[in-house]
């Protein structure tokens, strides 16, 4: 993306364009990467619900894995996520391990 | 052309004149919260609210951090914003300053000024309005309850400027001019209301068929492009405030630049002061002139964006001035003005000689004597070339 100058940019760093968060990149501030276990996933989407970002994918009402260009690993998917008797279908991995 | 001259010619206090031009204006909302001494412009103004003389949204909250906050919310949200505070307001107010200023709002704030605490003091001083000089607002400063009135009518003008959009605060002194009652001339409603128009919005939060967001987070990427056009929206301040000035002057006969020159043009001596006390040293003013001695004053009404080459050039042919500050800049060396002064006639190699006297912190009178004191001092550093001190406080106890 080109950069913008100071004659272009925006009065006040208003947002006048829908869903501008997209171009935006967020993946890079991660510490912890969020793991999918398939096998203990009930598919509940809770994980999609509770996402501050985009960062979980569903296709057809499932949860398939995530987008790690925007998930910052804050870890509440892992938190929140039931799992199946009590096995986490998320686990947070510290990156570069 | 004889510029048309309409209204009414009452005898009001400053709050008072500066309530009645924001019920002639008539704003949408207004978030506020009392503090001594601008309390009494909210008073009267909720007056209007709760009488149905004005259709706008008051919400009174729980302090001035969150009175700026609620203005934001509906500047942005797209409507026309007022408020009035004073001191410790004005701190409180600190962060939410820069927010509404960088968010390109265009708010009218009055600031009556009052002295800063510690020590607790509710009178007149100029401290409240330099700490938040550099905080990317407008500033107009007002000598008198005229003065105010006609500024906070301009201001909403100015700020609301399609070319700028900044939110603006208008000065007067408290108590001296916020508490006193003066002579006014008031416009009439309709011509306030045609002068200053239908609010234009920009970006509003509430079309919804047009979404957009307040308050990204910019990174090191972008900060520093939006810095720089906020500079640059500053510098054409100047010459929206002359425009407003001018369509101003048609409705009321009443004249204002960027500052004022009072007998300056000839003049060897000079002194630069804000607000009321410019009032009392005109007067002395006068009277060194029948003694045949050439001084003048400037009095600066646009202090941010702060004019410096207009100021420069006219203070460039005097010999001596002092600026007077009523407020100090601890541990900068100098008051305020004085340091805007010096660097307006820092491109200026045989500028005038400067000196620079504190005077009437926390409401202290400034007396004509006073203004006598400094005068004869500047005659005799014309005279003899020395000065003894650049900075000094005057009428305080050793
Ligand atoms: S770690 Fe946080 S950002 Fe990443 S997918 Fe989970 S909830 Fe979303
Ligand atoms: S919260 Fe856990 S169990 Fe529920 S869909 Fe997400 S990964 Fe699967």
């Amino acid at each position: 993306m080109k950069l913008k100058g100071w004659k272009n940019v925006n009065p006040g760093a208003v947002c006048t364009e829908a869903g501008s968060a997209l171009q935006f990149k967020t993946g890079s501030w991660r510490a912890y990467r969020p793991k999918w276990i398939e096998e203990n996933c009930i598919q509940c989407l809770f994980c999609w619900a509770y996402c501050p970002d985009m960062a979980v994918n569903v296709k057809d009402g499932k949860m398939t894995g995530f987008n790690y260009d925007y998930c910052k690993g804050c870890g509440i998917c892992a938190l929140e996520c039931p799992g199946k008797k009590g096995n986490k279908a998320i686990v947070m991995e510290e990156e570069g391990k | 052309m004889m510029a048309q001259k309409s209204g009414r010619i009452v005898a009001v206090t400053g709050n008072e004149a500066v309530a009645e031009a924001l019920r002639q204006i008539n704003p949408d909302v207004s978030a506020a919260y009392p503090i001594t001494p601008a309390t009494d412009i909210m008073q009267r103004f909720t007056g209007f609210v709760s009488d149905g003389k004005v259709k706008t949204e008051m919400i009174l909250v729980e302090s001035e951090h969150s009175a700026m906050s609620g203005c934001i919310g509906a500047a942005a949200a797209g409507g026309r914003v007022m408020t009035a505070t004073s001191s410790q307001g004005l701190a409180l107010m600190w962060e939410e300053l820069f927010i509404a200023s960088g968010t390109r709002l265009p708010i009218v704030m009055a600031l009556v000024n009052r002295a800063l605490s510690a020590p607790l003091n509710i009178h007149g001083d100029h401290s409240d309005g330099m700490g938040a000089r550099d905080c990317g607002w407008i500033q107009l400063w007002s000598e008198n309850a005229q003065e105010a009135y006609d500024n906070t009518i301009q201001a909403f003008r100015i700020a609301e400027h399609m070319d700028i959009r900044l939110p603006i605060m208008v000065c007067l002194d408290g108590f001296i001019i916020s508490h006193s009652i003066e002579r006014i001339e008031y416009i009439d409603d309709d011509a306030v209301s045609k002068l200053v128009g239908e609010y234009k919005q920009l970006n509003p939060l509430l079309d919804l068929e047009h979404p957009v967001s307040y308050g990204p987070l910019i990174l090191p990427d972008y900060y520093m492009e939006y810095r720089k056009a906020h500079a640059e929206v500053m510098s054409k301040v100047p010459g929206i405030v002359l425009d407003v000035a001018k369509d101003f002057e048609k409705i009321s006969g009443r004249k204002y630049g960027l500052f004022e020159e009072y007998r300056l043009d000839d003049a060897e001596i000079g002194l630069v002061i804000l607000n009321s006390a410019a009032g009392t040293s005109k007067d002395v003013i006068d009277s060194f002139r029948e003694k045949g001695i050439k001084a003048g004053l400037l009095k600066p009404r646009l202090f941010r964006p702060f004019p410096y080459d207009e100021i420069g050039n006219a203070l460039k042919h005097l010999k001596a001035i002092c600026v007077l500050d009523r407020a100090d800049a601890f541990g900068g060396s100098y008051g305020p003005l004085f340091i805007d002064i010096a660097a307006s006639l820092y491109p200026h190699k045989n500028g005038p000689v400067l000196i620079n006297k504190i005077y009437g912190l926390g409401g202290r009178d400034y007396m004509p004597s006073h203004a006598e004191l400094v005068l004869n001092e500047l005659v005799e550093i014309v005279k003899t070339g020395k000065v003894k001190m650049i900075k000094e406080y005057i009428a305080v106890r050793e």
